[in-house]
Order: C-alpha cells, then sequence, then structure tokens
C-alpha cells in the first residue's frame, strides 16, 4: 500500500496560500514519477470547502482536520496533531512551504518524528533510492548542499516561488477524510492573544512573483510612494535593502537579505541598491533581476540581468509610466 | 531568574565561500564570528538578567575556535559558557546537534532559553525548535518583544504580513529576529572580566553519548557553487528612451511583465 506524499496547507483567511498550491502542482508530478498518491492535509476551523480547491490542483485524497483548537496556528496543537496522524498513516514524504508558519511547524514535528529534514529547498527530485533528493541554498546562497533523508517520513520545507503553479483543473475530485485532531494537552502552553496584519492589497514579499525594493539611493522615507506606485501598476510587493531598514526609512519587515527575508521572485527590480553580498543572500534566486542606479560600477550591474544607470527619482516615474502603457 | 543562549559560531557574512579538495566547504583562513541572529538573543538575555538576577550560561557545540565567539558573550556579561566539543560529533544533522545540546542542557537549570531564529551558515533553522521539543517545553520562534510576567511570556512574533502575541508558559525557548534590541558591544572591563569566566567543554563521554547513539538522519551527498550571474544588458539612451526599452525588454524578452 502506497503511504503517499503529504502537503501540509497553509491557509491564510480560509484561501490556499500560493506556496501550497506550487507545492501541489510538484507534488503532483513527482506523485506520478514515484506511483504514490498526493495527499494535501488541511488543518485549521472550518476549512472542509477548501478541499475542492486541493483537488482541483492535484490532490487524490484530501485530509481535514477540523477543530477549535487549531483555529490560529500555534506550535503545539499543530505538531500535536499532524505527528499522530503521520504516525498512524507513515507517508513516505511529508513537505511543507517555507513560510513563518512552515519553518516553525516543520522542525518541531520533524524533532517530535525523530527524523531529519532539509530546510528551504530550491530544488527536489525524485528517485527509487533515496525517494527524494533536495537542493538548498547555504552560506546565503554562495553554496549549494544536496541531501537526501536516511529515514522516514522524509521531511522538507520548500522556498515560495520555487515550483511553477500547475493549471487548476475543477473537474479533478478527491477523496476527502475528516480527522479528529489528537492534541495533547502539553502542546496547549501556548495561546494566540493577538494577530496583527497590516492591510494590504500588495502581495506578501516572500511570496510575490515580482518585487520592486529600495535601498540607500531612495534617500528618504518620503519617496518611497515612487516604488509603491509602480508595484501597483505591476502587481509588485515593495521590498528594501539594510541600508533604508537601518536608516528608518522603512520597516524591518520589508527588508530583504541575510538579516532580512529571503525571496525568490520571477522579477526583482533593485533601486538605489548597491548590492553588498548580504543584499544578494536574500534575492540571489530572483529569476530576472533589473539594477536601477546612479552609480555604473554599482556591484548590483555586476548580475543584473538589465540595468539602467541613472537618477532613480527619474527613472522610476518614466518606468512606471510605460508598465502603465503595457498593462 | 536561569537563562540559558544556544550560541553558534559561523562564517563572517563577508566570507568566500570555496570547497575543498574532498568537495566539502573549505574553512582554512576563514574568517568566524558569532551568529549574528544569535548576538539579538544574547542582548535579550543579559537585559533579563539585568531586570530580575540569576545567570546567563551560554551554551554551543563546534571546534576548538568557538570559544572565541563565547568569550565574545562572555565579554558582553553573559556568566558562563558550555562547549561541546569531540572530534567524535562530524559535521551532526540537526537532529543529532538537538539531541546533544538536550543532554547537555538536563545538567543546567533554565527558565528561558534564547537562540538566534536561524544560523547564516547552514540556514537551516531548526536546532532551537528542535531542541525545545526535546526537552518537551514550548517554543515561539521569530520574536520581536519579550515580557515576563510571573510564570509566563507575552512574546510578539513576526508571521508573513505581521505580527502575532502570544502567551506561552515557561519555561520556554525564544529565537530571536533582528528589531528584537541592539547587542551591546563588549566594553573594555567586560573584557577582562571574560578571561576569568569559566568555559565548561565536554565531550561525548562526559554526556553519556557515543557516536553509536546518534545516527545521522540526513546524509548531505553533495555541495557545489552556484553559477556566478553574470551582468546582462545596460539599456542606453536617455531616461525616457531607456525606460521604454527596459519595459520592452521585460515583456517580450524576459516575458516577466
Amino acid at each position: 500500500m502506497a503511504k503517499g506524499i503529504w502537503i501540509v496547507i497553509e491557509q491564510n483567511k480560509l484561501e490556499i496560500r500560493k506556496v501550497s498550491l506550487e507545492l501541489l502542482s510538484q507534488g503532483r508530478i513527482i506523485a506520478d514519477q514515484a506511483g504514490e498518491p498526493l495527499v494535501a492535509v488541511i488543518l485549521g476551523k472550518g476549512i472542509g470547502d477548501l478541499a475542492a480547491q486541493a483537488a482541483s490542483y492535484g490532490a487524490d485524497k484530501v485530509i481535514i482536520i477540523d477543530d477549535d483548537k487549531l483555529t490560529d496556528y500555534t506550535t503545539g496543537a499543530y505538531t500535536s496533531a499532524l505527528n499522530k496522524l503521520i504516525r498512524k498513516e507513515e507517508p513516505q514524504a511529508v513537505l511543507l512551504g517555507n513560510t513563518a508558519v512552515g519553518k516553525d511547524l516543520a522542525p518541531r514535528l520533524a524533532q517530535r518524528l525523530g527524523v531529519g529534514m532539509a530546510s528551504d529547498c530550491t530544488a527536489m527530485e525524485y528517485d527509487t533510492e533515496s525517494f527524494l533528493t533536495f537542493k538548498r541554498p547555504i552560506y546565503g546562497g554562495k553554496a549549494f548542499a544536496e541531501l537526501v533523508s536516511n529515514v522516514r517520513p522524509i521531511v522538507a520545507t520548500i522556498r515560495p516561488n520555487t515550483f511553477p503553479l500547475g493549471a487548476a483543473d475543477a473537474s479533478r475530485q478527491a477523496e476527502i477524510v475528516n480527522e479528529t485532531a489528537e492534541i495533547d494537552p502539553a502542546d496547549l502552553r501556548a495561546i494566540v492573544k493577538e494577530i496583527a496584519i497590516a492591510a494590504s492589497e500588495r502581495p506578501e514579499l516572500i511570496e510575490a512573483n515580482i518585487i520592486i525594493s529600495g535601498g540607500r539611493g531612495m534617500k528618504g522615507p518620503e519617496n518611497y510612494y515612487l516604488l509603491e506606485e509602480c508595484a501597483d501598476v505591476i502587481g509588485a510587493a515593495v521590498g528594501a535593502s539594510r541600508a533604508a531598514v537601518d536608516a528608518g526609512w522603512i520597516e524591518q519587515k520589508f527588508q530583504v537579505g541575510q538579516t532580512g527575508k529571503t525571496v525568490s521572485p520571477t522579477l526583482y527590480i533593485a533601486c538605489g541598491i548597491s548590492g553588498a553580498i548580504q543584499h544578494l543572500a536574500g534575492m540571489g534566486s530572483s529569476k530576472v533581476i533589473v539594477a536601477i542606479n546612479k552609480d555604473p560600477e554599482a556591484n548590483i550591474f555586476n548580475l543584473a540581468d538589465y540595468g539602467v544607470v541613472g537618477d532613480l527619482f527619474e527613472i522610476i516615474p518614466l518606468l512606471t509610466e510605460e508598465f502603465r502603457k503595457l498593462s | 531568574m536561569n537563562i540559558v543562549v544556544c550560541l553558534k559560531q559561523t562564517f563572517d557574512t563577508e566570507a568566500k565561500i570555496t570547497l575543498d579538495s574532498t568537495g566539502k566547504i573549505d574553512t582554512n583562513g576563514v574568517n568566524l564570528v558569532m551568529n549574528p541572529y544569535d548576538e539579538f538573543a544574547v542582548e535579550e538575555a543579559l537585559k533579563l538578567k539585568e531586570k530580575f538576577g540569576g545567570e546567563v550560561t551560554l551554551i554551543s557545540m563546534g571546534g576548538e575556535r568557538v570559544q572565541e565567539s563565547l568569550r565574545t558573550a562572555l565579554a558582553m556579561g553573559c556568566d558562563q559558557a558550555v562547549l561541546v566539543s569531540d572530534p567524535a560529533i562530524d559535521s551532526p544533522d540537526e537532529w543529532v546537534t538537538a539531541e546533544i545540546l538536550a543532554k547537555a542542557l538536563s545538567q543546567i537549570p533554565y527558565d528561558i532559553l534564547l537562540a538566534g531564529r536561524i544560523a547564516v551558515d547552514d540556514g537551516s533553522s531548526q536546532v532551537a525548535i528542535r531542541l525545545a521539543d526535546e526537552l518537551n517545553i514550548p517554543s515561539v520562534s521569530s520574536i520581536l518583544k519579550l515580557e515576563i510576567e510571573g510564570t509566563k511570556a507575552m512574546v510578539t512574533r513576526e508571521i508573513d504580513g505581521g505580527t502575532e502575541l502570544i502567551e506561552v508558559d515557561l519555561p520556554v525557548m525564544l529565537t530571536a529576529q533582528k528589531g528584537l534590541n541592539v547587542p551591546r558591544y563588549p566594553s573594555m572591563m567586560g573584557i577582562m572580566k571574560a578571561k576569568k569566566k569559566e568555559i565548561k567543554i565536554l565531550t561525548l563521554s562526559d554526556l553519556g553519548l557515543s557516536e553509536a547513539d546518534i545516527p545521522k538522519k540526513m546524509t548531505i551527498k553533495k555541495y557545489s557553487l552556484p553559477n556566478p550571474r553574470k551582468g546582462g544588458v545596460k539599456v542606453q539612451g536617455e531616461a525616457g528612451d531607456a525606460c521604454k526599452e527596459l519595459a520592452r525588454l521585460l515583456r517580450e524578452e524576459a516575458k516577466v511583465i
């Protein structure tokens, strides 16, 4: 009996997050190679409706664990519920997105299961011997490690934007199984008192397809509206370099780099960013990089696919206008 | 209050990474520093000590040179350090590290454990959270603010798109995110005092462990270096034309807009 490849689905306000759909898309491909079922596991409260979407992205089976104690994500309750279920069902692999939840949950779950884990992977391949081989950036992307698990289940988190989103097929059906949450009282020692999500129409930084980022060259907080205007024309998220964050021009949560977020968008537009090694650690896996900088010698031009040497205060509004014409 | 900080020594973030003749990461001649995120953990521990009294104990694992980073943290004001150092521990995975540290911590009292949220070398972000599970205590990762209220901690943690406030029982493991505090520099006096502070070195056998007890769960098959990105096209012309051309290239050539 095949035990399956499990994708732990992350949902936000009863919508499946993009990274989870990417994992289902790639999971489908690997499940076919391995001859294993693809299983989506959804935890939360009032989440039954998400099963159809998981099925449309390729899940053969959807396990729903619907419980009051899982309404908000907590490390303990989610670890407890998943640990029990995984021990019972014995999947080959358990994959999560490398998000705030995935980064917190996967190591705890792996330890509880007594298994290894591959963090923040940017490639994953199936073979019959190791089942899955992962590739992950280390030293801020200055090297890569390829690794395999010696035990089962294999646990890994995958960086958002690593795998392309497959096409949803609403006619796909999945077996839907409701499981009860078995949560140890010892795993209920933390309570979420308050969640503060800043209202924003822009995509979440780590999942965004396009990011427009500003650095020291922005000269002050009052100029970030230039990036915001451009971002809204192309559906981008706004980011920043450490220099801009440390100067107090923009909040820390927008920082991309070694001491900020690691992102992997399709397009990264670096404005007034010199391209320090610590910044590259956070965005070096972007597919296409554009640099706008007045210094023709700036390091960022050594890795940008497209560069414009010039005054960003002149360039960004003009570029925004050109993007507007295209949209 | 007994506070323990898990500290890792890492490559300097400026370090150039090369592979040695066996295909592993070459550590020769590399400048080693305290993991930058661990500095936030040390600072928070010292602030707790200043407020509530007690002791700050550092715990680490690695080679002899880790003592340099431990001395830095001792000079910042930590009281003592424990270093698990044994040649038999050869490139451990995160499970192995957590098992060993859990064993070492069984001999140390703690109310709060602190660690950096990620180490900038392997970037796996696992050991602190695994350790909490092994010790059967709760953990809150990527914290931005900490208040102690009796036997509970009120912790603000970073989540995607915002923050959340968590009430958690002590003892607890907390991992520090940038923004938690501004780490202090060691003072001259601190550096002098640190020379007399104890760094206790433990081997596996001191912990009642042998290699056979802790077989790795993961195997690294290969290290590689990325193909360096090459600078591409610098779009020429006056600003208006350059922007028009850039937008065209992004649409028609790169197909990303």
